[in-house]
Formats: structure tokens, C-alpha cells, sequence
């Protein structure tokens, strides 16, 4: 065992080698001709009130003015972000929630949580009520993460550290994503749905190929938990957060990080971050109740939204790059921009 | 210090576990440690106040301007925002009020010592909190009576330890007992920091509990031999009910033989791995234009100026200048959109190629489908488009058609993939160029709007990572 032990740290050394060969620059000094952008200063537009409890998790639906949240208050809400109506509410079984999403074709809704099941809404139902429609259990820890690739088919994220590719239709899982060696925490999938990314409590971030079911690449540097994941919007990087208190972007072709998004004013853990539209800012939510905005190509803080009265738990930029959501464990959420 | 039963913990010896539930508190601790430093930390002094003396308190100005000294922080609000979650978590508190926040002027405000600092992962349990409270109300002194609400708990607590009433009781006249035998100073300053521990375990109602903790780590951070040690330094039973987010974990996972073989193995694919260099990678075409948060969109963003004409534009078939730039950018970005996927089915039927979007378009469908209609999409599929003699034949190398006829032996969503891909490329490298250059007829209903009819002309000039 001893000597397996070492002929992986073995390998693993032999890999950060190889990736230093490639590092024949930074992208700071590609960067360094580009101008920063100036200070970024998002105002709050709405606050949806309505939970009663901590909110764990939110997520845009493909329309822009659309999006879903789950609190520990035991509800999902569907919420219409421009009037601040409350489209659905929707009671759930169990109220230890953590996650929450919306189905590109916003047909459809899941949520899961301590209970070990994804579970999804339909709501569009003929007689406009909004019923379970499948329950999906076979994990054997808590469900972090989930997000739809379709109406028929969702990837989860699990405390059990594997991630499970799902057919809605019979309810049986289709692939599963094992190599984590702790709780997988959260997932996000490529822009052209080949693959999917996920972040864990071994530090490390994994790409997966959905179709063989392999995981593809590992990334490490973080010295602890993986909380947030997010693509790139050119699907050609990864952007992590960790509690760490710091985020990393790493790059998919030459296989490795290309920058680390830190202060030693920030003390505290990433819960939740958000790539804008071009990518050139990435949101970041933390314990110490704020959002952290970053110029992703200089690598500096240009902004911070502060407005919740408790940690953010989640965030999301809408698909249209208009405006950012934050949810917070005050149980409000805020649209930005 | 006779009233610490259980000898105060240094830090490293209980981090056995893991650093990951201290790594936030060490940064902060290392902080607080220094701005006590005696010589280069704060000025903690006694305060000669009316008829008493005030010892060992700081101002808050004095830890703001430390603050901003020592980290570089040249934002006032910067370091109040630090200052206030070094406060909220109680290393610091001020001496005169139970909620837990720091003030850039004048009021005074203690240490707390480190036997009451977070990392070591206080979970107190009511009992011990009924001590607290009890034992305040057998002393005479002002200064430690109860606020209203923590009168209220105390009698919430009376009524739900009505049994062992007598017992804390007890433990609540022995610790008042140890206290009287320490020197006047010392108590104040030690009953102030015992009350600062219980103002962040049993917060003012309406503060944040800064000690709750994201379920999701509960169960793996905290006391994971489930230990509950008291602040009085009481051996207790398990009598108290376990909340479902502290049942314990059943899936504790280690590294096993089986994972560190899986691990080797998939190491060796990644070391020779195709790799590019940094320098490619860092070429990185803006889109900032497109970005809200960045610069200002034309026509204005909906959420500020209540003008929804921008996401009707988006629905709209009529694309704006900016827009239809996009499309310009690569295959993808043009498909994305509606219009653009149009646009481009018309440029290909124009050239009587559009198979091969309908082909593309077809399969990108089929994966969508329910699980029960692939087969039947993927049969139909290939009548359409690969069958010998097929109304839309499209053109596949050998390679590819002997792969994909295989596949469909046993049809699923990835049938088409090889096939797929390469009439991706196909149309990328030969059908998309020309789209680009073409003159492309303005919208459908014959209006002619200016600017659109020649709008893809001098694109490619800008955008180098075409083709």
C-alpha cells in the first residue's frame, strides 16, 4: 500500500513537471497590454422577499427573468424577477435543501438535498398544479448539486463524492462518475453539453466526458474544499471557489491554472461564484456576507456588492448577461446590475 | 483561572482531523494575536472612568487604525468590514453591549481570551448555558444582570430543565463560589469574556449566529469523536435529541487500495497527455463589448431603465447591428441564435448544401429526446439523410458512414457523434467562410433595413480566430 502510495505521489510530481514545460507564459504577461476594467458598481434592483429561513441555492431559467430558489424553509420558488411575483411556491418533503435548478427548456424544476434524492417538478401540468414528477434516489450521501441537460436527462452531484448522469423518464441512473475522494460539492456543465465539471472536498476539480463516463482531468492547487464550480463562457476553462478563500481559473487545453483570484483582506471561503457574459468579471459569493468582483484577466478587485445581512450562498448571472442574483442566508435575494 | 475544568486547548492539538474547519479562524487568529502584541499591536490599557477603573480595553478607532496600518488597507469601510467579522465571530467585543460589532470612534473594547476562540469548536450545550445565566442572577452586581431577552431564556430553560433544575443549580453556586476567590480585576475581565462567548453562541435575537454551520460540513468538521465538551467543565450524558445534521456520517470515505490503483492509472493517461503552451492559451479575444456589467448596452439594460424594448429586440426576428456582429465570431455563436441559424439554413439552400445543417440540426434533436424515441429518431435519421438513395443525402467519408452504420446497430443519442462532427467541420471550414463574405438579402418581409444587407462584409477582417 506504502508503495502504491508513493508511485502516485511519484506520477503526480512527474505531471507537475510536465505542466511546467507549457508554461512558457503567463496570462498575466498576455494580459499585461489590456487595460483593467474600471470599477464595476452593481446596484440592487429588486429583493425578492418571501423565504422564511436560509436560502441554499438559486438558479436562472434560460429566459432572463425567470429563476428558481430553495431555503430551508422547506420551499421552492419559481420567481418572476421583474415584478417580484412568486410564480410557483412549492412545498417540499424534506426541508434540508441544498440545491436547486431550472430546465433550459423551463419545463421542468429539481431540488434535492439531505434526503439523498433529486427530486423534479413539473410545471407546466395540465391542471396548472405542480407535482413531483420523478424522485431520483440511489446516492448515498447528500445531493449538493444538480443541473439539467434536457427534460430527460439531469447530472447530480453527491456527499457520497460521485456524480450520476439520470434518465428522468424511467428514473434509473445512466452513468456514474466515481473518483472524488470526498464530498463532491458542485457541478456545472460545458456550454455544447459534452461535458461536465465538478468540485470536491479533496481539493480537487474533475472533468468528466458524459458520454464514456471518464473522468478526462483533474485539477488541484487548492488547499481546501471545492465549493463552487463554473465554465468558463467559452467552455474552455474551469473557474473554481474554495474555502481557501480564494478562486482559480484553470485552463482545459493547456491542462493547468492560469491564475489565482486572492486578497489578504478576504478571509473567508467562497460559497458561490458567477462568470459574467464575456467572462472578463467573475462574481464571487463569501461567508463574510459580500460578493467579490473580479477582472479575470488582471486578476484584481474591481468591485464588491454588499447588501446581505448573512453569507451568500449562491449566485448567477442571467443567460442574457444582463443582471446577477444573489441568495443569502438572510433569505432574501437581489438582483444586481 | 480556577473555573477552566478543562485546561485551555492550544490550537494544533486538535487539529488531528483536519486544518479545514480552523483554516478561516487562523488567518483571523493570526491577526488577533498580533494586534495584541505588546509592542506592535493596539494600546490596551486601563481607562480611569468615574468612580472606577476600566482595565484592559482598547478603543475602536485604535483597532480601525491598526487595521488599516498593518494589512495595507487604505478603504476605511475595508477595514471596518474586517473589523466587524473579527468582531462578529467574538475575538474582540465591546465591553458595554451583547450585540457583537465594531464602532470607528471612541467605545472600549476587550480581548477575548483564547480558550473562547471559535477554532476550538465550541458546541455549548443548553445546560451549560443555564449555568450561565443562573449564576448571574445569584450575584449582586449590576453589571451582570440579564438583559430581557436573556431573562426570557432563562426561563424557557427553567421550564425545559425543570427536572434537573436542582442539579444546575448546583454547578451554578459552585462556579460563583470560584469566582469570589479571584481578585476583583481579573473577574471583571473574565466574566466579560465569558459573557462575549455566549453572545456568539446564543446571539442577541436579531444578530447573526456567526457558529451556524453549512450542513453540508457539519457533519465532518465539527467534534468528530463527538466528544461535547462543557464550558464548566461538566461530563454529560447523551441526553440531548441529535438534530438530523448531526446523525452521524455512514460514509466516511478513505483512500482504498482499489481508488489509489484507479488513480495510477488514470495518472499515466494524463502525463503524456496533449498539452498547448501557456502563451497560446493566453490569446484571449474580448467580448467584453457584449458584457452588461462592463460597458452599456444599446438599447438600454431593461432592469435600469424599466425598458423591456431590449429583450423584445432579442425575441425579435429583426436582429440588431450588434447581433448579427456575433454571428461573425465563430459557427457556434451563429447557430446559438435563432436568427442566425436561419439566416444560414437560407445561405446553405441557396447553395443547395442545406442537408447538412438539417442533417446537424436533426441529431442535435434526436439527443434531446426521450429515451424511448432515440431508436425511432436515429432510423429516421438515416433514411433521411445516409440510406443509399436518401432524399437528403449528405456526405460522409467512408470512415465515418462504416462507424456510424455499425452504431446504429444498437441505436442511442451518440450514434451520430463521429458523424456529426464531421459535418461540423465540414460546414465550418467550406460553408461558413462564404456565408461571412456573402451578400445576404435583408429580412423576409422585404423591408430593407439600412446597414443589414451588407452587414458581414469586412467582419472577418476583425475577427482573426475565424476558420
Amino acid at each position: 500500500m506504502e508503495e502504491l502510495r508513493k508511485e502516485m505521489e511519484n506520477l503526480k510530481d512527474q505531471i507537475t513537471a510536465v505542466r511546467k514545460t507549457f508554461q512558457d507564459s503567463t496570462l498575466q504577461e498576455a494580459a499585461a497590454g489590456v487595460t483593467v476594467v474600471g470599477r464595476v458598481q452593481l446596484k440592487t434592483r429588486k429583493t425578492l422577499r418571501g423565504h422564511l429561513a436560509k436560502i441554499y441555492a438559486m438558479h436562472w431559467g434560460t429566459d432572463s427573468t425567470l429563476c428558481v430558489s430553495a431555503s430551508q424553509d422547506g420551499k421552492l420558488i419559481v420567481w418572476d424577477t421583474i415584478t417580484t411575483n412568486k410564480v410557483n411556491a412549492i412545498p417540499l418533503k424534506s426541508s434540508w435543501v441544498m440545491t436547486c435548478a431550472y430546465a433550459p427548456s423551463g419545463n421542468l424544476v429539481a431540488c434535492g438535498g439531505l434526503d439523498n434524492m433529486c427530486s423534479i417538478y413539473n410545471l407546466k401540468g395540465k391542471d396548472g398544479n405542480v407535482k413531483v414528477m420523478r424522485e431520483l434516489a440511489a446516492h448515498t450521501g447528500y445531493l449538493s448539486c444538480c443541473r439539467f441537460l434536457s427534460d430527460t436527462e439531469i447530472i447530480t452531484s453527491s456527499g457520497d463524492c460521485t456524480c450520476v448522469l439520470w434518465d428522468i423518464e424511467t428514473g434509473t441512473q445512466k452513468m456514474v462518475f466515481a473518483g472524488h475522494q470526498g464530498d463532491a460539492m458542485s457541478l456545472g456543465v460545458s456550454p455544447d453539453f459534452k461535458f461536465f465539471i465538478s468540485g470536491a472536498c479533496d481539493f480537487t476539480a474533475k472533468l468528466w466526458d458524459i458520454r464514456e463516463a471518464e473522468c478526462r482531468q483533474t485539477f488541484g492547487g487548492h488547499e481546501s474544499d471545492i465549493n463552487a464550480i463554473g465554465f468558463f463562457p467559452n467552455g474552455n476553462a474551469v473557474i473554481t471557489g474554495s474555502d481557501d478563500a480564494t478562486c482559480k481559473l484553470y485552463d482545459l487545453r493547456a491542462d493547468q491554472e492560469l491564475l489565482t483570484y486572492q486578497d489578504p483582506s478576504i478571509m473567508c471561503g467562497v460559497t458561490s461564484l458567477a462568470p459574467s457574459k464575456s467572462g472578463r468579471l467573475l462574481l464571487a459569493g463569501h461567508d463574510d456576507f459580500n460578493v467579490n468582483i473580479w477582472d479575470m484577466l488582471k486578476a484584481e478587485r474591481v468591485g464588491v456588492l454588499a447588501g446581505h445581512d448573512n453569507r451568500v450562498s449562491c449566485i448567477g448571472v442571467s443567460s442574457d448577461g444582463m443582471a446577477c442574483c444573489t441568495g443569502s442566508w438572510d433569505s432574501f435575494l437581489k438582483i444586481w446590475n | 483561572m480556577g473555573w477552566f475544568k478543562v485546561s485551555p486547548l492550544p490550537l494544533f492539538n486538535h487539529i488531528s482531523f483536519s486544518f479545514l474547519s480552523v483554516l478561516p479562524f487562523l488567518k483571523i487568529e493570526d491577526i488577533v494575536t498580533l494586534i495584541q502584541d505588546e509592542e506592535e499591536g493596539v494600546p490596551i490599557r486601563t481607562v480611569k472612568s468615574f468612580m472606577t477603573k476600566i482595565p484592559s480595553v482598547v478603543t475602536g478607532t485604535d483597532i480601525v487604525q491598526w487595521l488599516m496600518k498593518n494589512l495595507g488597507i487604505e478603504d476605511p469601510a475595508e477595514a471596518m468590514h474586517i473589523g466587524s467579522l473579527i468582531a462578529a465571530q467574538g475575538y474582540f467585543f465591546p465591553i458595554s453591549d451583547h450585540v457583537l460589532s465594531l464602532k470607528d470612534d471612541g467605545t472600549f473594547y476587550r480581548f477575548q481570551a483564547p480558550y473562547f476562540w471559535p477554532s476550538n469548536c465550541w458546541e455549548p450545550e443548553n445546560t451549560d448555558y443555564a449555568i450561565y445565566l443562573c449564576k448571574r442572577t445569584m450575584q449582586n452586581k449590576t453589571r451582570l444582570e440579564l438583559a430581557d431577552y436573556e431573562a426570557e431564556n432563562l426561563a424557557r430553560l427553567q421550564r425545559a430543565f425543570a427536572r434537573k433544575w436542582e442539579f444546575i443549580y448546583m454547578q451554578a453556586e459552585a462556579q460563583v463560589k470560584i469566582d469570589r476567590k479571584k481578585d476583583k480585576t481579573e473577574r471583571k475581565i473574565l466574566d466579560s469574556q465569558e459573557r462575549a462567548f455566549w453572545d456568539v453562541h446564543r446571539p442577541v435575537p436579531g444578530c447573526v449566529n456567526t457558529t451556524e454551520m453549512d450542513i453540508r460540513k457539519c457533519r465532518r468538521m465539527k467534534n468528530p469523536h463527538r466528544v461535547k465538551k462543557s464550558v464548566y467543565g461538566l461530563v454529560e450524558e447523551g441526553t440531548q435529541s441529535q438534530s438530523p445534521i448531526h446523525t452521524p456520517s455512514h460514509h466516511c470515505r478513505k483512500g482504498t487500495k482499489e481508488d489509489v490503483e484507479k488513480e495510477i492509472i488514470f495518472l499515466n493517461t494524463q502525463i503524456d497527455r496533449h498539452r498547448m503552451k501557456m502563451s497560446k492559451v493566453a490569446e484571449s479575444r474580448s467580448y467584453v463589448d457584449y458584457d452588461q456589467f462592463v460597458t452599456a448596452q444599446e438599447p438600454a439594460n431593461p432592469w435600469t431603465s424599466d425598458d423591456p424594448s431590449l429583450w423584445e429586440l432579442e425575441a425579435s426576428k429583426e436582429p440588431s447591428q450588434q447581433r448579427v456582429k456575433k454571428w461573425g465570431f465563430s459557427l457556434e455563436e451563429a447557430l446559438k441564435d435563432p436568427a442566425g441559424q436561419e439566416l444560414f439554413l437560407k445561405f446553405l439552400e441557396s447553395e443547395f448544401s442545406s442537408e447538412n445543417l438539417r442533417f446537424w440540426l436533426a441529431v442535435q434533436d434526436m439527443k434531446r429526446r426521450p429515451q424511448q424515441d432515440v431508436a425511432q429518431r436515429a432510423e429516421d435519421i438515416w433514411a433521411e439523410f445516409l440510406a443509399e438513395g436518401a432524399p437528403s443525402s449528405i456526405n460522409l467519408d467512408s470512415h465515418s458512414y462504416e462507424r456510424t452504420s455499425q452504431n446504429l446497430k444498437d441505436p442511442g443519442r451518440y450514434s451520430y457523434e463521429d458523424a456529426q462532427d464531421h459535418i461540423y467541420k465540414l460546414m465550418k471550414s467550406d460553408s461558413y467562410t462564404r456565408f461571412l463574405r456573402s451578400n445576404v438579402p435583408g429580412p423576409a418581409d422585404g423591408k430593407e433595413e439600412s446597414g443589414h444587407n451588407k452587414v458581414y462584409s469586412g467582419l472577418t477582417s476583425n475577427h482573426p480566430h475565424i476558420m
